[in-house]
């Protein structure tokens, strides 16, 4: 074909005997792109050639299913780091209008947004002509029951012993110290404060979030800022508190007896919901969720199962086909 | 631009050119005057006394061209009022603007508005780019220069076009184009001629003839338009190229009329006359020109009909998502607000919304998250794929015709998949199927018929010729050689039309006219080089000499015998009855008469002109001085006198012209290529190759034919016309009238005083049936009327000869006239000349009177060839399932041959004739045929079976059984039969009765009838339809038809104007439409059916989100994911796919016609597919919703970081969707994909890392960085996208293998058997594929068994009819092919002889046909191997729809079932407080401390 065109080319150039010689025609470029000639691979999707996809995927997914289940399950011996969650459960958190009930720059120290909170906010921005810090349901709803772990020294002897919680540790590293600053000032917390008042529903104003720590205080308090981050789904954990392992020789919470002392501060009847604690480690893919690994396993199943019946058909049907190939 | 009724209606902007607005006509006087006296300005008072105290005469409508739309001011209002007329931008920017309201937004507001504001703001940089190009071509227009009077200088100036203005007096000169509508006062042609050519307008080559207005042509001295005090009344503008009347007022109160004749068009190009002055009637947007010059078309395509009432559904499924929401909304809010749910936000006021609102809110707020479903995007992708698409298909080279240098012109850019779903094709004949280059091929004179055999050998020659030069490249090809000559006067032009090309349509177009006129259209040395009959020439010489000798007797001509002097009489009538206007090559038309001396220095003159194009000729002095003296002196003498006064013609009459000078010495047509001879200048041009240029082909043809039997027109002037004859010299015919062609009249006359007899006389050229009826009745009784009866019946059988081979026939005939009728005749011409009112009426009647009793003199016949390939293109159009119909206007004996001769009929099927004279009669008849169709029909089927039954073990058997049966019928139809079947009454059945005929001619159709038709089959069939036409009288056709193509070829431009394709020649239509139109069609549907996949199946996301949210109409996707999602990250590869993707190969679809069925049965985009896609989105949907979900359930995830993976995986599952859809995966799919993913994440990650407080509410600050460091993340990136389309590709992959389509088939044979230049054609024709014949038969167990019988027979049929030139298989065994030919065709003639329609011939001719086909069994079935196969497969593929859509749809409801238990699970947990599935998961956690409190 190409080599048709390019003859014509030179021969028909222009009319013969046209002055000059520099004829313009308006023969369209015989390029591959142009003529929509360009390689293409061009895949037909039959059973003989989809199949060896479906084995792939069953190949590659049930190792890797059994490798995540296994390491869900793993998440047994509380060793290394303990995670104590809170758990609420049929609390929406992401409801639009909650979603929305924040300000983040008032949480990120700004001080004409601390004393003149974003709109967003109402109707939880102003109380008695005072701006509310932080503003916002959010913050206003958030959780404050206090949980204490004990160990039990033994059945007999019922001394407790406070399991050393720690509070920092627990939010995002880039919340805690990008998105979420105090007002700037030198001056003491409750100073720069002064001119706000503690959302309604708080029994403590911001700067006395922690009263052990005062680095811990102000929006930077993380319990608050974990709970800033709106859970995705009504039934949702939020870190709490984390257990150091101490040393290598012991377990972090050794077997025995806890004893869980709660502060109870935050209603959940007014929404059907639940409260739970969770202790957990983590593996290296989190929580313990078996789902991904069943999943996991199942697809890569039922992937295999469709190549085998792909295997079958293609067996099946090759030779119809290949006799009407023959015959043509 | 403008239309009539606007330029009329609007109001008159101040310093327009006056008009008396009360009446209809305007009134131009010159703009050198004083002011007019008061009692003309009355009607504007004010601006007249305005203008006067501005000191200026005339206020004036300037020739400023202006096609803009937009000035810089009005652009951004105008723009964005037009593209609110398109209700889905009003929709989006509804969406966006009530993203404002607090209370339902949903994004940000800004950012809301982004993707509206994208698309608009595209949309108007594509416009302001237009009007951007629109102005710089104006601009270039505008200041083009031209000579107008100067009052102020008293000379010609050069001015701009665009300083032209009404009433100005404007000088050009050869070659020029006109810049306005120009009334002729002067020519420097001393007839004051003007010979324009209208390529520009009307793409036609050939010149047109101008007359100065009546009065000025015998000015003694040269014009001066400071002497001009008369008065032009004339029409309004309007636009109407063929019309122009008004008169001119002169001072002293004389009235003379002016025609179109007088009216130099604007657009124009001045030939042939040195120079010209006129005075500006219309100027700018009024003149006829740009009145014409109506923007592009807007059509919508089906496709897009069939997607907007797709995009209606997703409303409804819009609407109801968001009902649905709200009242779960409205419940939620319910049962939490008495409850005071502690994430319940009251109203800022504190109080809490009412449940009623808040649904009410949340559907709103519904409507803008899910907005997506109507996708934005939609619309503006469609027009970028159509776009590419037009431009893949301009750039296609198979589509470029060699010989004219054009290419295929996509005029209209939004209906290209249209081409792919096309089921009628009606087509002009003469110019479409044939080639318009008409060729002399015998004629009978006085009753004997000339064969001119060797005319016809010498035309196979050519034939030969041709189709050798397609193989090899031709160089320097014979016909360019022989025109190559005045290549170099045509080269001028052309340099000078292509520089200042004049917009009618596109640029493209103006170039194309230029070029064509680079090719003179009708002097292809076939249709030139006739080699005479020996015997007819004979007889002319023998004329020729007896008149040499006889000329100075009393009557010369009545010493011949009677045969001889008609023989005379008919080539002269050949000769001077036409148009023709002679041209030598190697001259400009310069007009050199004998009995003059010549103008003094033309020779340097043209020197002078070939050598510079005349734009830049500023010494034209020269010209005008000759102009000058030549006009002073011999002007009085010749002139036409054109007074209106009777008594000076008929004195004119008695006045004797003087002999013509002797004959020069030699013919000297055998030497062309003599040079001027210098010393002789004031001979005329003999020596020269004579060019002539003619209005139609039919004409050139016909002279040309004269002159091979030495009678040459050498000279036409507007009074004479000279004839140059071996012997007897030069004769000079006085041309007394010209009575023009028209198609209702279908003759043209011309008026002569022979210069022999100095009788007065008529010859008469025209269609047989009218000329036939008009003859001189000759009574039976004395030998010489017998004799001519004798005479016209030969002719009338030479004449229906003639037709049966397909000849265009014309019959020459010629009247003698008295002085005494002359005069009385022409008295009343005079009369209708000179009326204004309904002067064409007039002239109509007038001429009806002239040509009457007419004598016959003979006969031609004029061989219209089939251009190339249209037989293989109709033959493969037909396999594709097109219904091909000829309009033509034709008469119907020519019709049905050229039909044969294309394999439109072919001789072994009955042909229908309704030829009716009455209504009644119409009705009966078509009844009757209808009867006979459907008694055909009725026991079809038994045959069918049988032949089923045989079938399978022999194809070819199959076939000969149908042959018995019969193909279905084709019908032909006459212009007045049709006329009566189009009637209301008895259209239905004519449309049923076409309906199932295989092909259908109608002859000597009007173009009304035409366009009728069309729009019958359009409006009543609900077809596709297409329309393909080259001349003015099928633009209506085209334009009716849902595709219109213009064939680009000489009969001018406005078929192509009016078509939405134009294509250089017929056989384009095959690969336009079965390769590009399928393409485009099967990409376009492909892309509109993934886009409302990836829209639902988006949504779907969200929606499912609202079951845990509380129906709060949140969304987890973050807001600019979920803005530019379409518009960005998933948007160019489906613009890739759409415009690249190749589902079939085009060389397999070119040997595969029928898959253009897929097409034509919307297979591709069907309500069925488009549902299905749905299913499987709301499928995909749930397990990208839900994956997720289930992975992150229970853990501490914040509602971003959750819904971020969600978009990346909804982003590959896209993609992966788009993989398994895609057919051709070419680099730029890669990268497309490639990009895509990339864009994605880079913007996510700038995104999430640019702002930490940014973006509210969902402030995602690192969040994509973190995700990017989690296991889960990559684990459910890789999980959930190949869960959601496993079953897609399982079933793909089922129906690959066991149900494949024939597209699908097709494309693996296509790989297989990759493109190998030449010998792959032919192995792959051979074989004809093993799903043709499978799947065809299969296709009609499906459907009904008739229906498939005849279509398989008619494939197989046409199949064995095409083989002969291409297939091996037949030259293995000629014999049974070529004995069955001739055979068949004895009865089909036969048949032909006396058909009465709706008779039992037809089942003669089938019998007769019958043993042939039975010969041909047994030798086709050993050929064709018997295919086991075919048991098999018909039951599958019948089984395919069924049981795939059994088993898809039962996994739709499956997975209904199974979402809906999955909700039922999931409230029941929430909302009864049972201990759901994760909380036990909780106590298996060691059992440490799961404590509720």
């Amino acid at each position: 074909m190409a080599m048709n065109y390019n003859a014509k080319d030179e021969v028909d150039g222009g009319p013969p005997g046209a002055p000059g010689g520099t004829t313009k025609t308006r023969r369209p470029d015989n390029t591959a792109f142009k003529q929509q000639r360009l390689p293409a691979w061009q895949p037909f999707l039959t059973a003989g050639t989809v199949l060896p996809t479906f084995f792939i995927i069953g190949l590659i997914f049930i190792p890797i299913g059994i490798g995540i289940f296994v390491t869900s399950n793993n998440i047994r011996e509380i060793e290394g780091n303990v995670f104590m969650y809170y758990g609420l459960s049929n609390f929406y958190q992401n409801h639009r209008r909650y979603v929305k009930s924040r300000d983040d720059s008032q949480l990120n120290g700004d001080r004409s947004a601390l004393l003149n909170p974003s709109k967003e906010c109402e109707p939880y921005r102003r109380n008695e002509d005072k701006p509310i810090a932080p503003c916002g349901a959010i913050a206003n709803s958030m959780f404050n029951d206090t949980l204490e772990l004990f160990l039990v020294a033994n059945e007999s002897d019922p001394t407790l012993t406070l399991i050393p919680l720690k509070r920092k540790g627990i939010a995002w590293w880039t919340d805690k110290n990008v998105k979420f600053r105090n007002p700037p000032g030198t001056e003491s917390l409750k100073e720069r404060f002064k001119d706000t008042t503690n959302p309604v529903n708080w029994l403590k104003p911001v700067y006395e979030l922690d009263p052990e720590d005062e680095d811990n205080n102000g929006f930077i308090n993380e319990d608050f800022i974990v709970w800033m981050r709106t859970a995705a789904l009504p039934t949702f954990r939020k870190l709490y508190r984390l257990i150091e392992r101490k040393n290598d020789l012991h377990p972090t919470l050794p077997a025995g007896r806890y004893y869980l002392n709660i502060t109870y501060n935050y209603p959940v009847h007014s929404f059907d919901g639940r409260k739970r604690m969770i202790l957990s480690t983590v593996s290296w893919m989190g929580g313990k969720n078996p789902f991904l690994g069943i999943a996991y396993i199942t697809i890569g199943s039922i992937s295999f199962l469709l190549g085998v019946v792909l295997l079958v058909i293609n067996h099946k049907y090759r030779n119809s086909n290949n006799t009407a190939d023959i015959t043509i | 631009m403008q239309r009539e009724s606007e330029s009329t209606e609007e109001p008159e902007p101040p310093g327009r050119r006056r008009r008396r607005r009360e009446g209809r006509t305007r009134t131009v006087r010159s703009n050198l005057l004083p002011p007019p006296s008061a009692e003309d300005s009355v009607a504007g008072a004010t601006k007249g006394e305005r203008l006067q105290r501005l000191g200026c005469v005339q206020h004036v409508a300037d020739n400023r061209l202006k096609t803009t739309k937009y000035t810089l001011l009005s652009f951004l209002p105008k723009n964005l009022f037009e593209q609110f007329h398109r209700l889905a931008n009003v929709y989006f920017v509804f969406i966006a603007l009530l993203n404002f309201v607090p209370a339902v937004n949903a994004f940000q507001p800004g950012l809301a508005l982004a993707p509206v504001l994208f698309i608009l703001a595209v949309t108007a940089f594509k416009d302001l780019w237009e009007d951007y190009s629109r102005y710089r071509s104006d601009h270039e227009i505008n200041h083009l220069g031209c000579l107008v009077f100067s009052r102020e200088e008293k000379k010609y100036v050069n001015r701009f076009w665009k300083e032209i203005h009404v009433g100005d007096f404007v000088r050009l000169r050869c070659n020029e184009i006109i810049p306005a509508d120009i009334l002729l006062l002067s020519s420097s042609d001393p007839d004051g001629l003007c010979h324009i050519e209208t390529a520009n307008l009307d793409g036609e080559t050939n010149l047109k003839r101008r007359q100065v207005v009546r009065g000025f042509s015998e000015l003694v001295s040269e014009f001066n338009p400071l002497t001009f005090t008369s008065v032009i009344e004339c029409e309004k503008p309007n636009n109407d190229l063929t019309r122009f009347r008004g008169c001119i007022i002169h001072d002293n109160g004389k009235k003379a009329g002016l025609y179109k004749e007088n009216l130099l068009l604007r657009g124009c190009t001045i030939r042939n006359t040195e120079a010209v002055v006129g005075i500006v009637i219309y100027a700018g947007h009024e003149t006829k020109a740009l009145l014409n010059n109506s923007g592009p078309r807007y059509k919508r395509s089906q496709l897009e009909r069939q997607m907007n009432c797709d995009v209606l559904w997703c409303v409804l499924l819009l609407v109801c998502m968001s009902l649905f929401s709200a009242v779960g909304h409205g419940l939620w809010m319910q049962r939490y607000q008495d409850k005071k749910a502690l994430f319940d936000v009251p109203e800022s006021d504190g109080s809490s919304l009412s449940p009623v609102t808040a649904a009410v809110y949340s559907f709103l707020t519904m409507i803008i998250v899910l907005q997506v479903l109507i996708p934005i995007s939609l619309y503006v992708s469609i027009e970028i794929v159509k776009v590419c698409q037009v431009y893949f298909i301009n750039q296609d080279i198979e589509l470029y015709d060699e010989e004219t240098d054009s290419q295929l012109q996509c005029r209209a850019l939004n209906i290209t998949e249209d081409l792919g779903q096309i089921q009628y094709i009606f087509s002009d004949k003469t110019g479409t199927l044939t080639e318009n280059k008409m060729v002399f091929r015998r004629c009978t004179v006085s009753g004997i018929e000339y064969s001119h055999d060797a005319n016809a050998q010498r035309l196979a020659r050519y034939q030969e010729a041709d189709s050798e030069e397609e193989e090899v490249p031709r160089g320097g090809s014979s016909q360019r050689g022989s025109i190559g000559s005045h290549q170099s006067i045509r080269i001028l032009h052309r340099s000078q039309s292509t520089k200042s090309y004049w917009r009618t349509g596109s640029r493209a177009e103006a170039k194309r006219a230029s070029v064509l006129s680079k090719h003179t259209a009708f002097s292809s040395p076939m249709e030139k080089d006739i080699t005479p009959d020996p015997k007819l020439l004979e007889k002319v010489n023998e004329c020729d000499k007896y008149l040499a000798i006889s000329r100075h007797q009393e009557h010369p001509l009545a010493q011949l015998s009677p045969e001889l002097s008609d023989v005379f009489d008919f080539f002269i009538a050949l000769t001077i009855c036409n148009t023709v206007v002679v041209t030598s090559p190697d001259q400009p038309r310069q007009k050199v008469r004998v009995r003059f001396e010549l103008k003094s220095p033309v020779k340097t003159i043209e020197d002078f002109l070939r050598r510079f194009t005349p734009s830049r000729l500023t010494s034209g002095c020269s010209s005008i001085g000759s102009l000058a003296t030549n006009k002073s002196s011999h002007k009085s003498g010749c002139s036409f006198m054109s007074t209106l006064s009777n008594d000076s013609m008929l004195f004119r009459l008695e006045e004797r012209l003087g002999q013509p000078t002797p004959a020069i010495a030699s013919n000297g047509y055998s030497s062309p290529a003599d040079s001027w001879e210098p010393e002789y200048p004031q001979e005329p041009q003999p020596k020269q190759e004579l060019r002539f240029e003619a209005e139609s082909p039919d004409e050139a043809a016909l002279v040309y034919a004269a002159k091979a039997y030495n009678c040459a027109l050498v000279d036409r002037l507007h009074d004479q016309v000279s004839v140059e004859l071996p012997h007897l010299g030069r004769l000079t015919f006085e041309l007394l009238h010209t009575l023009g062609f028209d198609s209702i009249r279908k003759r043209m006359s011309v008026v002569i005083r022979h210069p022999l007899t100095d009788e007065i006389n008529v010859y008469t050229k025209g269609a047989d049936s009218v000329v036939m009826d008009l003859l001189l009745p000759c009574s039976s009784d004395d030998a010489r009327g017998q004799h001519q009866n004798k005479i016209r019946s030969k002719t009338q059988n030479y004449l229906n000869l003639y037709a049966m081979e397909g000849l265009r026939t014309l019959c020459i005939a010629k009247r003698v006239l008295s002085k005494e009728e002359y005069a009385c005749w022409l008295q009343s011409h005079l009369e209708a000349e000179s009326s204004v009112d309904n002067r064409e009426e007039l002239l109509f009647q007038s001429a009806i009177r002239l040509e009457t009793n007419l004598h016959l003199l003979g006969a031609t016949g004029i061989e219209d060839r089939l251009q190339d390939g249209v037989p293989e293109t109709i033959t493969k159009l037909r396999q594709a399932g097109l219904q091909i119909w000829v309009l033509t206007g034709d008469k119907q004996e020519t019709a049905i041959n050229i039909a044969y001769a294309c394999k439109l009929l072919d001789h072994d099927e009955e042909v229908i004739t309704l030829n009716a004279e009455s209504q009644e009669a119409c009705a009966a008849l078509l009844d009757q045929c209808l009867h006979h169709v459907q008694s055909r029909g009725s026991y079809t089927p038994e045959k069918t079976e049988s032949c089923v039954n045989v079938g399978f073990s022999s194809l070819y058997l199959a076939s000969a059984t149908s042959t018995v049966s019969g193909p279905s019928p084709s019908l032909v139809i006459d212009g007045r039969s049709l006329a009566y079947a189009l009637d209301k009454n008895l259209e239905d059945k004519f449309l049923f009765l076409a309906k199932q005929c295989r092909s259908v001619l109608c002859c000597r159709s009007t173009p009304l009838q035409k366009s009728m038709v069309v729009k019958l089959v359009r409006s009543k069939l609900k077809a596709m339809t297409l329309a393909i036409g080259d001349g003015a009288n099928d633009v209506s056709m085209i334009q009716v038809a849902d595709v219109g193509v213009g064939i680009s070829g000489q009969e001018g431009m406005q078929a192509v104007m009016a078509s939405d394709f134009a294509v250089p020649r017929f056989r384009y239509l095959e690969r336009l439409l079965i390769v590009h139109g399928h393409w485009c069609y099967s990409r376009l549907a492909n892309m509109v059916l993934y886009f409302f996949y990836k829209n639902t199946m988006f949504v779907g996301l969200l929606f499912w989100f609202q079951f845990y949210c509380g129906f709060s109409a949140s969304a987890m996707i973050d807001q600019w994911y979920l803005i530019f999602f379409n518009l960005l990250f998933s948007s160019l590869p489906q613009l890739v796919t759409g415009v690249l993707d190749k589902n079939v190969p085009a060389h397999v679809l070119l040997l595969k016609p029928q898959l253009y069925k897929s097409g034509q049965n919307r297979e591709e985009y069907r309500p069925r597919a488009f549902w299905l896609n749905m299913v499987d989105a709301a499928f995909q949907s749930l397990i990208c919703f839900f994956i997720p979900y289930l992975a992150y359930y229970d853990s501490d995830v914040d509602m971003f970081t959750w819904g971020t993976p969600i978009t990346a995986i909804a982003l590959f599952t896209f993609l992966l969707h788009l993989g398994i859809e895609t057919k051709t995966w070419t680099w730029l799919n890669w990268t497309a994909c490639v990009f895509s993913i990339f864009l994605f994440f880079t913007v996510a990650l700038i995104y999430n890392a640019s702002c930490a407080t940014c973006y509210p509410p969902s402030n995602p600050y690192w969040t994509m960085q973190a995700l990017l460091g989690d296991p889960v993340f990559y684990l459910i990136c890789l999980i959930a996208p190949i869960t959601a389309l496993l079953p897609r590709l399982f079933f793909r992959a089922l129906q690959g293998s066991l149900f494949p389509t024939q597209l699908q088939l097709a494309r693996q044979s296509a790989k297989k058997y990759p493109k190998k230049p030449e010998t792959t054609k032919e192995t792959l024709a051979q074989k004809h594929f093993p799903g043709d014949t499978k799947t065809e038969l299969s296709e009609g167990m499906n459907t009904s068994p008739f229906e498939t019988l005849s279509k398989d027979c008619a494939s197989e049929a046409s199949q064995h009819t095409q083989q002969p030139s291409c297939s091996p298989k037949t030259n293995r065994e000629p014999s049974t092919v070529d004995i069955s030919v001739p055979l068949r065709e004895d009865t089909v003639l036969e048949d032909l002889g006396a058909q009465a329609p709706g008779s039992s011939r037809p089942d003669e001719a089938v019998l007769e046909a019958c043993p042939e086909n039975s010969k041909r069994k047994p030798t086709s079935s050993s050929q064709e191997a018997p295919l086991p196969s075919l048991f098999n497969l018909p039951s599958f593929s019948s089984l395919n729809w069924i049981s795939s859509l059994s088993l898809v749809s039962g996994l739709g409801s499956v997975l209904q079932l199974s979402r809906s238990s999955l909700q039922m699970d999931k409230q029941d947990g929430e909302f009864l407080s049972t201990p759901p599935q994760p909380d036990q998961d909780l106590h298996g956690l060691q059992g440490q401390a799961t404590d509720y409190f």
